[in-house]
């Protein structure tokens, strides 16, 4: 028994009445990485907070052994004490300070007096860096001038630098591309190495099957079963089956009969600038065509201006300095604002639905009419709200909004239907072109599979739609076509005869080398 | 659909809620001054009194939607106060001219705060803390720190004046029938209005609230109006102010529930870059936010020079913090994105009766203070433990 670090027996979690954890087990060998798999709501982070004290002891039942020992942690420094660190999704890191002053945050560096020693601070932050592979970073400037990707690692630093044994990421990789992921999982085999524990929490489950060595599957707040590798089937598929409950062997489903119709959107030389920068071209000459009831995808590495050239198409939110022709159903237009984008049935669903796409304060119905309304719901500036309520209605029934009402508020959701109401936001618009951006990041498979789903009745419907994602795999299921996007350029285009992973990353490739010989 | 309907009990429970604590305060000052806050003429002051303070609540309230507050508008108050009198005693024009005057200063300076806040950027706090000096300055430099006045009667009408009224014999003394007639149409409009809802609801197959809440809503409401009415009839009928306050309070009510900008308002304030994207021009929307406040701050400006019958260079002193106070005791979220109009002028009123209140028990103004500042902080904390439960 005693191989084992971590077990948590029997854990039952309440929430006014509802069981978020149902007599859940988890066990978790000494130096292993141990993947907790799950769709969204499942309780992954729910087992992680209580293991870490962020829900107190007594608040639920059930026991936790670490190192043979029962533990009653009251916070998250009582669990802390014991080499326990959680490093949450959203960076615990404050953008102004410096690197070295976050890896300390919370763990001052002291003088016997209580004063901060700052040579200790930087020298021991530099040590720190040096175990995550950024041994060449300065530790004095501040951290929001690094990467997303170089700030995960300096959370882990940071979780070195209080002597962890049981390290606990969830969804470490969310906001990272497939270069920064790879690292960051390389680094937490190195870790292993070093005979540190980990919890890994993630959707991504080419990732889990690449670090882990084994997977507990949660699945509406119970454990359905723990995978080992080498002893289970540890395939992608396998793991799915467990979380969804059922086989999922088309996880796209099949688009049939949509008829393709003229192209009704098309972009010619489009140029932007940098926002903040009139001097750096962000993108270069993009010509791009989508015919009603085609899904094109836009792949490519992140920050090869994607997102970018949706933004500045849409109303021009984003860069300056912008020229090229945009047309729509055959029409040259202009679209200065995202009311005129709107106007001329343009929409744009966002990358970070938080961020950009919803009023988390706000319920269902006016997240998702707010957008229409000055159009569809509205005579002279005033509301129909009848209208309003009839069209979220529907909406939500159509496109499977999990609520108990139109009037719940968008915050309490989870992920997948936070999604759904953007989408249906922006499909009450009524749009002809809809650029959709990284649609089904941070959801889980049940949930994707139904935005999928409303991807295709769009098309079936005549609509021209872009799919930007990052996930090749997504591109390559859902569109008919694809352009490959490399340092705001366009790289190459591809059918779907032609679709894979290994040609788009071909295609980047020779792009990136063809940069360099140009003397860049 | 069972679910449903609790969300919706609760949702309206708390929209009592607030009626229910103004009733409830009001009966506990009821029997600590002996009944003296409940004579007519009280009431007739408690309405005349913060007359203004609901009037910069209501604009104020579009401020702490978006997420900010205006600490201008008192000073605000004193400019236009001082422009309309200077207009009036220096300049002997007439009362028109003076009135207009006052209300464009007011729209410059909303112009002037929304300029600097919408297209450069600058944060309200700063802005308004700067038009709170400038403005307190403007007046003092204006009115060479003297009082000016006396105005004339027909001027502090709009402050102190009545509707007009048809007071027969009564009881001890004369009832207003105007005033009962206005409750009465006021009273049907509200029954009407209530069963037209439900009936639409009905009618599109909405939820709709069980009946006994809808006629318990009513009954507070319907009590609410008569009690004031009654008494308003006892003294000297309708005041001026009550129109020009029920009249704001409609069209603000209106604007921010039922129309495309109103509700923009909150879209910006629950997330301003979603509704960036959801093709609303948060800019637009901040600047007239800020140059309502002005407008508005002028006619509490118009109100209040009125009622004194003079302008003072102290007028206005503070009155930002009332209203700023009477959203968040009305229920409006210190982040923005929430609150409502109602609450704003219940939260405008329950602090007017603590004044009230206390200043018939005897306490000084600084003692009241103390108080005002207790209730503040107890509203918000329990607004926001509420919260809390229910995350």
């Amino acid at each position: 028994m005693s191989d084992y670090i971590l077990e948590m027996n029997h854990i039952t979690k309440e929430f006014s009445g509802v069981k978020a954890l149902d007599d859940v087990n988890l066990k978790v060998k000494k130096g292993e990485i141990h993947a907790i798999c799950g769709e969204n709501g499942a309780g992954k982070s729910t087992l992680m907070n209580v293991l870490s004290g962020v829900y107190p002891f007594g608040t639920y039942e059930g026991d936790i052994l670490y190192k043979g020992e029962h533990c009653k942690f009251h916070n998250l420094r009582d669990s802390e004490a014991k080499g326990i660190v959680i490093i949450h999704q959203e960076l615990a890191l404050s953008p102004l300070l410096s690197v070295a002053e976050n890896v300390f945050i919370g763990n001052e560096q002291t003088s016997s007096k209580g004063i901060i020693d700052w040579t200790l601070t930087r020298s021991r932050a530099q040590e720190m860096l040096a175990k995550v592979g950024l041994e060449h970073e300065d530790v004095n400037v501040p951290i929001n001038t690094l990467g997303v990707g170089k700030q995960q690692l300096i959370e882990i630093a940071k979780a070195m630098a209080k002597k962890v044994e049981l390290l606990i990421l969830d969804e470490p990789t969310a906001a990272l591309n497939d270069e920064e992921s790879r690292k960051l999982l390389d680094i937490m085999l190195q870790l292993k190495s070093q005979g540190i524990t980990c919890i890994i929490i993630s959707h991504k489950l080419n990732e889990i099957e690449y670090v882990s060595d084994s997977v507990t599957i949660i699945r509406d707040g119970r454990t359905i079963e723990t995978l080992v590798k080498g002893v289970d089937d540890y395939s992608e598929d396998r793991v799915i089956k467990a979380m969804v409950g059922r086989e999922m062997t088309n996880r796209y489903p099949i688009r049939e009969g949509v008829e393709k119709g003229d192209v009704i959107f098309e972009v010619r030389n489009w140029n932007v600038f940098h926002p903040d920068d009139e001097h750096r071209q962000v993108l270069k000459d993009i010509n791009i065509k989508v015919r009603a009831g085609e899904v094109v995808g836009l792949a490519g590495l992140m920050g090869a201006g994607r997102t970018e050239l949706a933004m500045s198409l849409f109303g021009r939110s984003y860069g300056q300095k912008i020229s090229g022709t945009i047309l729509i159903n055959g029409k040259e237009v202009h679209l200065k604002t995202v009311k005129d984008a709107v106007q001329n049935k343009l929409a744009y669903i966002s990358e970070d639905r938080k961020t950009y796409g919803l009023n988390l304060i706000g319920d269902i119905k006016e997240n998702m009419t707010i957008a229409a309304r000055p159009f569809f719901f509205s005579k002279n500036g005033v509301i129909n709200a009848n209208d309003e309520i009839i069209a979220a209605q529907e909406y939500k029934e159509r496109i499977n909004v999990k609520a108990s009402s139109i009037n719940q508020v968008v915050g309490s959701l989870s992920g997948g239907n936070q999604q759904k109401v953007v989408v249906a936001k922006w499909m009450l618009t009524q749009p002809d072109v809809l650029i959709m951006d990284e649609p089904t990041r941070g959801i889980d498979v049940g949930a994707k599979y139904e935005i999928y789903c409303v991807i295709n009745e769009l098309a079936k419907a005549g609509k021209a739609i872009i799919v930007i994602s990052s996930e090749m795999p997504e591109v390559i299921g859902t569109c008919d076509r694809c352009y490959v996007i490399n340092e705001g350029e366009i790289a190459g285009e591809l059918d779907k005869e032609e679709f894979s992973q290994e040609r788009i990353m071909q295609l980047i490739m020779a792009h990136m080398r063809k940069g360099d010989g140009n003397g860049n | 659909m069972e679910t449903n309907n609790k969300k919706l009990v609760n949702m309206d429970l708390k929209q009592y809620g607030m009626f229910l604590i103004l009733i409830g305060i009001f009966i506990l000052f009821a029997i600590t001054t002996k009944g003296a806050n409940a004579k007519p003429v009280n009431i007739n002051n408690l309405i005349m009194q913060n007359g203004y303070v609901v009037i910069l609540a209501i604009g104020m309230l579009l401020c702490v939607l978006t997420g900010n507050i205006d600490l201008g508008v008192g000073s605000v108050v004193a400019v236009t106060g001082s422009v309309a009198g200077i207009i009036m005693i220096d300049y002997k024009m007439n009362m028109w001219v003076a009135i207009l005057a006052a209300l464009a200063v007011g729209l410059l300076t909303g112009l002037f705060a929304g300029f600097f806040i919408a297209y450069l950027s600058i944060p309200p706090f700063v802005v308004t803390l700067a038009t709170m000096l400038m403005g307190r300055g403007l007046t003092y430099t204006l009115l060479q720190a003297q009082t000016k006045g006396p105005f004339n009667e027909s001027y502090n009408f709009i402050g102190a004046g009545f509707l007009p009224a048809v007071k027969v014999p009564f009881g001890d003394g004369t009832i207003d029938v105007v005033s009962i007639i206005v409750a009465i149409v006021a009273s049907i409009v509200l029954i009407y209005s209530e069963f037209r809802n439900y009936a639409t609801k009905k009618k599109y197959n909405f939820a709709v609230n069980p009946v006994w809440q809808i006629a318990l809503k009513l009954a507070i409401m319907l009590f609410i109006i008569w009690f004031f009415f009654y008494k308003l009839a006892r003294a000297n009928g309708l005041p001026f102010v009550l129109l020009i306050m029920v009249i704001l309070i409609a069209v603000y009510g209106f604007v921010t529930s039922k129309t495309v900008a109103g509700r923009q308002i909150y879209a910006l304030g629950g997330n301003r870059k979603a509704a960036n994207l959801s093709g609303i021009d948060t800019n637009k929307v901040f600047f007239w936010v800020y140059v309502n406040m002005g407008l508005l701050s002028s006619i509490a400006g118009i109100v209040l020079a009125a009622r004194n019958g003079s302008a003072t260079p102290k007028a206005g002193d503070g009155f930002e913090m009332d209203a700023i106070a009477s959203c968040y005791i009305g229920g409006a979220a210190v982040a923005g994105g929430a609150g409502t109009i109602v609450g704003a002028v219940v939260g405008a009123f329950i602090m007017g009766i603590l004044n009230n209140g206390m200043s018939l028990m005897g306490f000084t103004t600084d003692v009241q203070k103390i108080f005002k500042g207790v209730v503040l902080l107890l509203a918000v904390t329990l607004d926001v433990l509420s919260k809390r439960k229910k995350g």
